[in-house]
C-alpha cells in the first residue's frame, strides 16, 4: 500500500474544488487547490477561520465528497474508498469527540477495538501513549473531568492508538492554553522522530508556523504559498523595522504610519510599532511625528503572511480615516491618569470552586488593558462581574469612582460590553439592531438617528444596513457587535475575546478602531487568546486559576522571565514560564 | 486473512460492534438522563396510570332539582342514590344547580319538573331534564348512560309493582366481557408498554445519536474502520435490550402490583414487543440522521412518535369514537397496532385473528423504517 520509494508523496491533492450551498447560490470553500505531502514531514496548514482548513481536512478523511479534483491518500481515494483511508489514517477533528462519560482507559480501548488492534500489542502501545501524553496517572478518570489540555492529549492518544502513518489534525491547539499548546507540539515532534509519522496540522495561530517543516498558506479557499518557514521569512528579510518614540506610546500615530507609502503592515507592540516595508530601505516617519527611532528587526513568518494576504486582498482603501465615533470625547472633563476601573480583593465562588480569588488591579483612563489567562483562569467571570452581570462574593469594584454594588445602574450606563459570543439578534437587520441597542440605552429621536448613522459609517456597515445580522460575514458581525456596544458613547468598554474567528486583516482593522477609541480617552478592557494581541495592550494582567500571576506592561512582563537562556522572550514565552512556575510546587512564590 | 463470519460482513465486524455496544452500555449506566428516561419515567408513568388516572366514573356528583316533591320523584331520586356510579346532591332550584355545574361542583343535573308526578301518572311522557357537563366528553357519555340506566330501573320497578303501565319494549342488560369490573387500569397499563417502548426506542435513541453529533464524537467515529452498518447495529442492540427491559419491568409491575391479568402467553407478548421496539428504534435512528441536534431531535421524536403513541394509539382515547379523518390517521401510527395487541394479550388471550394482522403491520413498519435508515445513512458529513 505504502509506496516503496520513500520520497514519493504519502498524500497527493490536485485541482480540488469544493462548494457548499449558500443563500446566494453556491459558496466556494476550496478553489482548485493542489499540493502533496512528503512522508515523515510536519506540514502546517495555516489560514484564518473560514479559509477552508476544516473542509480540506474533511475531504482528506472522506467525510466530504469533492466537486472536482482528486485526492490520493496512500494510494486510496477517500471519496470512492473511504473505509480504506479511514482504517489507515489518524484523524483528529477540531472538536475531538471524546466520550466524556467514559474513562481515559475506556476511550483508548474503544478506539483500539474499532481498529481491531490485537490484544498482545496493546499494553505496550498504551504504555508509550500514556507516557508521551502524561496521562498515565489518570487512566481511571472520566474524560469529562480532564482539563482542556488533557482532553486534547487524550484525543490525540486515541487517534494514535493504531500507529497511523498519516495523521490529520484539525486545529488541535485551538482553545488550548499556551502551556498545553507547547506540550502538544512536543508530543507531535516526538511522534515524527520515534515513529516516522507524517503530520498534517491546521492552525489559525501564525506563530505555530515556525514549528513546521513546511507550510501551506490557505486563504479564501486558495493556497497563497507553500514552502519551509525560512523561505517565507527570507522573502521579507530586511523589511521589518521597529519604530520607537522615547517616553510615549505610538498608538495615536499608528494610523499615520499605516498610511505611509511603502508600508505594508504595521502593528503595535507595547509602546513600539512594528512595521513591514515594501523594500529594505527604512521608511520615513510621517511628518510631525516628533522624534522617531527606527531599527531593523528580524523578519517573522507573520510578516510574510501579511504581505501575501495583502497582495491578494486588493482594494483596501488605506486613505479612509476612521471617523470619530464619539461626539464628546470622554477625555473632556477628565484628567488623564485618573483611574477608570479599580478592583480590590475581588472574589467569586461557585460552590467550593473559587473562580476568582482576591483579584486586584486598576485601569487608567484611556488605557488598553488586557486580561490574559488559560481557559478557566477566571477571565470571563471577572468580566461578568465588571459588567454587573454577576455579583461578586467579596471585594470592591469601582467604575469611574462609583461603587458597582451601590449604583449598578449608573455604572452600566458608563459601560459598553461586548460578549464573547455574538449576542445580537440574528434575525434583525443591522439597522434594527443598532436602533434597538441605542433605545435600550435611552437614545431616541434625532439623536438616535444621528448616532446610528455615525456609528454605521464609522464601521463601514452602511451597505449592510438592511441585511439580517446573522447573514453578515464574520468580521462584520464582530464590528456590528462593537458598534452596538458603542451606541451610548460609554467611556469604558469591556470586550471579551472580540477578535476570535476574525482573519488577520480584519483583526488589524478592528484593533485600529479600538486604538482610535483609546486615543479619544475611552478605557478599553479586553480579553484575548492571541498572544500577539496581548502586545497591543498598554498593560495587562495574567490570571491563573483565579489569581493574578503578573501585572504590568508587555515589556515589564517579558523582562520578568528574561534570562541567559532566554534573552529575548516573547510574551508567550513569558506567559508559559510564569504559568509553569506557578504550577511548580507552591511555596517558592510566597 | 480471516474469513468473515457471515457473507457480506467485513472481518472484525463482531469485534467492532461489540466495542460499540460496550461503549454505549457504559454510557447508558453513567448518564443520569438515559437512566431517567429508561427507568424512572416508566416507573412514574406506571404509578400515575395505576393509581392516579382513572377513566371510571364512580360516585359522580349529580345535582337533583325537584320542583315538587312527589312520591314518584322521590322514588327516582332513591334509585339514583342506590347507583354506585352516581351521587345525587339536592339543589333547591334549577338556577343554583346550573351555578354548581358551572363551578364544576357537579357533573350533571337531573331536573324533575313540577308536573313530573302527574305526567307519570297520566301515562304521558314524563319530562325529565338531564343536563350533562360536556367538557369531559368521556365522563359525560358515562353519566348519560348511567342516568338512563337508573331511569330504566326505576320504570321497571314501577311496572313490577304493577302500579302503572309503562311501555318498555326492550330490556337492556349490559354485561362487560374481558374486563367485568370495568377497571380502566386494566386496559391502560398494558397500553403503557407501547408508550414506554416509544420513549426508549424513539425518543432516547434520537437524543443519544444527536448528542454524538453535537459533541463531535460521531465525526471521530466516522474516521475509524467501523462501517455505518456497524455503527447502527452498535446503537440498535443496547437500546433494544433496554427497551425489552422496560417492557419486562412494566409487565412484572402490572401483574404483580396492579393485579392485571395476563391471559395471553409470554412468547407472543415478547415477540410482538420486539417487533414494535424495532419499529420504534427505526424511527428514532431515522429522526437522528435528519436532526443532528438534541433539541430538534427531541422535539421531532415527541411530536411524531411519543404524542401519537399516547393519543392516537387507542391507549387512552377510543379510536372508534374519533372523527373519520383522525381514525384514518391512526393507521400510520405503529403504536396503534401494538396497543391493540397488548390489550388483547393481557385481557383476552392469544387471539390469532387480532394478533397476526397487527403483528404483520408492526413487522412491516420495522422493516420500512430500518430499511430507510440503512439506505440514507452514510459516513459523510454532508
Amino acid at each position: 500500500m505504502v509506496p516503496d520509494d520513500p520520497a514519493s508523496p504519502i498524500l497527493t491533492v490536485s485541482g480540488l474544488l469544493k462548494t457548499f450551498p449558500s443563500p446566494a447560490g453556491r459558496e466556494t470553500a476550496l478553489n482548485g487547490i493542489s499540493f502533496d505531502l512528503a512522508p515523515g514531514s510536519v506540514t502546517g496548514l495555516i489560514g484564518p477561520d473560514g479559509a477552508g482548513k476544516t473542509t480540506l481536512m474533511r475531504l482528506l478523511a472522506g467525510l466530504f465528497i469533492p466537486d472536482s479534483g482528486s485526492i490520493a491518500v496512500m494510494g486510496h481515494d477517500p471519496a470512492s474508498d473511504p473505509l480504506s483511508v479511514q482504517g489507515t489514517i489518524g484523524y483528529m477533528p477540531q472538536k475531538f469527540g471524546l466520550y466524556e462519560d467514559l474513562t481515559v482507559q475506556e476511550n483508548l480501548d474503544l478506539y483500539a477495538d474499532l481498529h481491531s488492534l490485537p490484544s498482545e500489542g496493546r499494553r505496550l502501545r498504551y504504555a508509550s501513549l500514556l507516557s508521551m501524553t502524561g496521562l498515565g496517572p489518570f487512566t481511571g478518570r472520566l474524560a469529562g473531568n480532564l482539563s482542556g489540555g488533557m482532553k486534547q492529549k487524550l484525543g490525540l492518544a486515541c487517534t494514535l492508538v493504531h500507529r497511523p502513518p498519516l495523521l490529520l489534525l484539525d486545529e488541535p491547539t485551538v482553545g488550548v492554553d499556551p502551556v498545553s499548546r507547547r506540550e502538544l507540539w512536543a508530543i507531535l515532534k516526538q511522534l515524527v522522530a520515534d515513529e516516522g509519522s507524517t503530520l498534517f496540522v491546521s492552525t489559525a495561530y501564525l506563530d505555530e508556523a515556525e514549528r513546521c517543516d513546511k507550510i501551506l498558506i490557505l486563504y479564501n479557499g486558495e493556497i497563497l504559498g507553500s514552502g519551509p518557514p525560512e523561505m517565507f521569512r527570507r522573502e521579507v528579510s530586511g523589511r521589518s523595522f521597529r519604530a520607537t518614540s522615547p517616553g510615549q506610546s505610538l498608538r495615536a500615530l499608528e494610523p499615520q504610519f499605516y498610511r505611509l507609502p511603502g508600508i505594508v503592515d504595521s502593528v503595535l507592540q507595547g509602546n513600539t510599532l512594528r512595521l513591514v516595508s515594501e523594500s529594505t530601505a527604512p521608511p520615513d516617519p510621517p511628518p510631525g511625528a516628533g522624534q522617531i527611532q527606527l531599527e531593523p528587526v528580524p523578519a517573522r513568518f507573520e510578516d510574510a503572511f501579511m504581505v501575501r494576504v495583502l497582495e491578494r486582498a486588493s482594494g483596501i482603501d488605506r486613505s479612509r480615516e476612521t471617523p470619530t465615533l464619539y461626539d464628546s470625547a470622554p477625555r473632556n472633563g477628565n484628567r488623564e491618569g485618573e483611574t477608570a476601573i479599580s478592583v480590590h480583593d475581588l472574589t467569586k465562588r461557585f460552590g467550593a470552586f473559587i473562580a476568582v480569588d482576591r483579584v486586584a488591579f486598576s485601569v487608567l483612563r484611556g488605557e488598553v488593558f488586557g486580561l490574559l489567562g488559560a481557559n478557566g483562569a477566571g477571565k470571563t467571570t471577572t468580566f461578568r462581574m465588571l459588567a454587573g452581570l454577576l455579583p461578586p462574593d467579596e471585594g470592591v469594584l469601582t467604575l469611574d469612582g462609583m461603587d458597582m454594588r451601590r449604583s449598578p445602574a449608573y455604572a452600566r450606563q458608563r459601560l459598553g460590553y461586548m460578549a464573547q459570543k455574538f449576542s445580537l439578534y440574528t434575525h434583525l437587520t443591522v439597522r434594527q439592531n443598532l436602533v434597538f441597542y441605542s433605545s435600550a440605552y435611552g437614545l431616541s429621536g434625532v439623536r438616535q438617528k444621528e448616532r446610528v448613522q455615525r456609528v454605521a459609517r464609522a464601521f463601514d456597515l452602511e451597505s449592510f444596513f438592511e441585511t439580517q445580522s446573522g447573514l453578515l460575514p464574520q468580521g462584520f458581525r464582530q464590528r456590528l457587535a462593537l458598534a452596538a456596544a458603542l451606541m451610548h458613547e460609554p467611556p469604558i468598554l469591556l470586550l471579551d475575546e472580540p477578535t476570535s474567528g476574525m482573519d488577520p486583516l480584519a483583526r488589524r482593522e478592528f484593533w485600529r478602531v479600538i486604538d482610535s477609541l483609546a486615543v479619544l480617552g475611552v478605557t478599553v478592557m479586553v480579553t484575548t487568546h492571541f498572544m500577539e494581541e496581548a502586545e497591543y495592550c498598554d498593560r495587562l494582567v495574567i490570571l491563573d486559576r483565579g489569581r493574578i500571576l503578573a501585572v504590568g506592561n508587555p515589556a515589564e512582563i517579558k523582562a520578568r522571565v528574561a534570562g541567559p537562556d532566554l534573552p529575548n522572550p516573547t510574551l508567550e514565552d513569558a506567559f508559559v514560564t510564569l504559568l509553569s512556575g506557578a504550577a511548580a510546587p507552591a511555596g517558592s512564590a510566597r | 486473512m480471516r474469513r468473515p463470519a457471515f457473507p457480506g460482513l467485513r472481518p472484525g465486524f463482531k469485534g467492532r460492534v461489540w466495542a460499540l455496544i460496550v461503549k454505549e452500555s457504559r454510557q447508558i449506566f453513567r448518564d443520569p438522563s438515559s437512566l431517567a428516561i429508561a427507568f424512572a419515567l416508566p416507573f412514574v408513568l406506571l404509578l400515575i396510570f395505576g393509581y392516579g388516572i382513572s377513566l371510571d366514573a364512580r360516585h359522580v356528583p349529580i345535582a337533583v332539582v325537584q320542583d315538587a316533591r312527589t312520591p314518584a320523584s322521590e322514588g327516582l331520586v332513591a334509585g339514583l342514590r342506590n347507583s354506585p356510579w352516581l351521587t345525587p346532591r339536592p339543589y333547591p332550584d334549577i338556577h343554583s344547580a346550573v351555578e354548581a355545574l358551572k363551578l364544576a361542583r357537579v357533573d350533571g343535573i337531573l331536573w324533575l319538573r313540577e308536573d313530573f308526578g302527574r305526567q307519570v301518572l297520566s301515562f304521558r311522557n314524563a319530562p325529565v331534564h338531564v343536563v350533562v357537563d360536556g367538557v369531559d366528553a368521556n365522563t359525560a357519555r358515562l353519566v348519560e348512560g348511567y342516568l338512563d340506566q337508573v331511569w330504566e330501573t326505576w320504570l321497571a320497578q314501577r311496572n313490577q309493582r304493577g302500579r302503572d303501565l309503562s311501555i318498555v319494549p326492550v330490556d337492556l342488560e349490559a354485561r362487560l366481557w374481558f374486563n367485568p369490573d370495568n377497571r380502566s387500569r386494566d386496559f391502560l397499563i398494558p397500553g403503557l408498554i407501547a408508550v414506554i417502548m416509544t420513549l426508549i426506542g424513539a425518543l432516547l435513541t434520537a437524543l443519544i445519536v444527536a448528542r454524538e453529533w453535537e459533541r463531535g464524537t460521531m465525526e471521530a467515529l466516522f474516521v475509524t474502520p467501523a462501517s455505518i452498518l456497524e455503527i447502527l447495529v452498535g446503537k440498535f442492540v443496547p437500546y433494544f435490550v433496554l427497551g425489552m427491559g422496560g417492557m419486562g419491568i412494566t409487565v412484572v409491575m402490572a401483574t404483580a402490583l396492579f393485579r392485571i391479568p395476563l391471559r395471553g402467553s409470554i412468547p407472543v407478548l415478547t415477540l410482538t414487543s420486539a417487533l414494535f421496539l424495532s419499529a420504534a428504534l427505526g424511527m428514532g435512528l431515522l429522526i437522528s440522521t435528519l436532526a443532528k441536534n438534541q433539541f430538534v431531535a427531541g422535539q421531532i421524536a415527541i411530536i411524531v412518535t411519543f404524542l401519537p403513541a399516547f393519543i392516537l394509539s387507542g391507549f387512552i382515547f377510543d379510536i372508534q369514537s374519533m372523527p373519520a379523518p383522525i381514525r384514518m390517521l391512526t393507521h400510520i401510527v405503529p403504536a396503534r397496532y401494538f396497543v391493540s395487541i397488548l390489550q388483547t394479550v393481557f385481557l383476552a388471550g392469544d387471539i390469532p385473528s387480532v394478533i397476526v394482522p397487527n403483528a404483520v403491520a408492526l413487522a412491516l413498519f420495522a422493516l420500512f423504517f430500518l430499511a430507510i435508515v440503512l439506505a440514507i445513512s452514510h459516513k459523510r458529513l454532508e
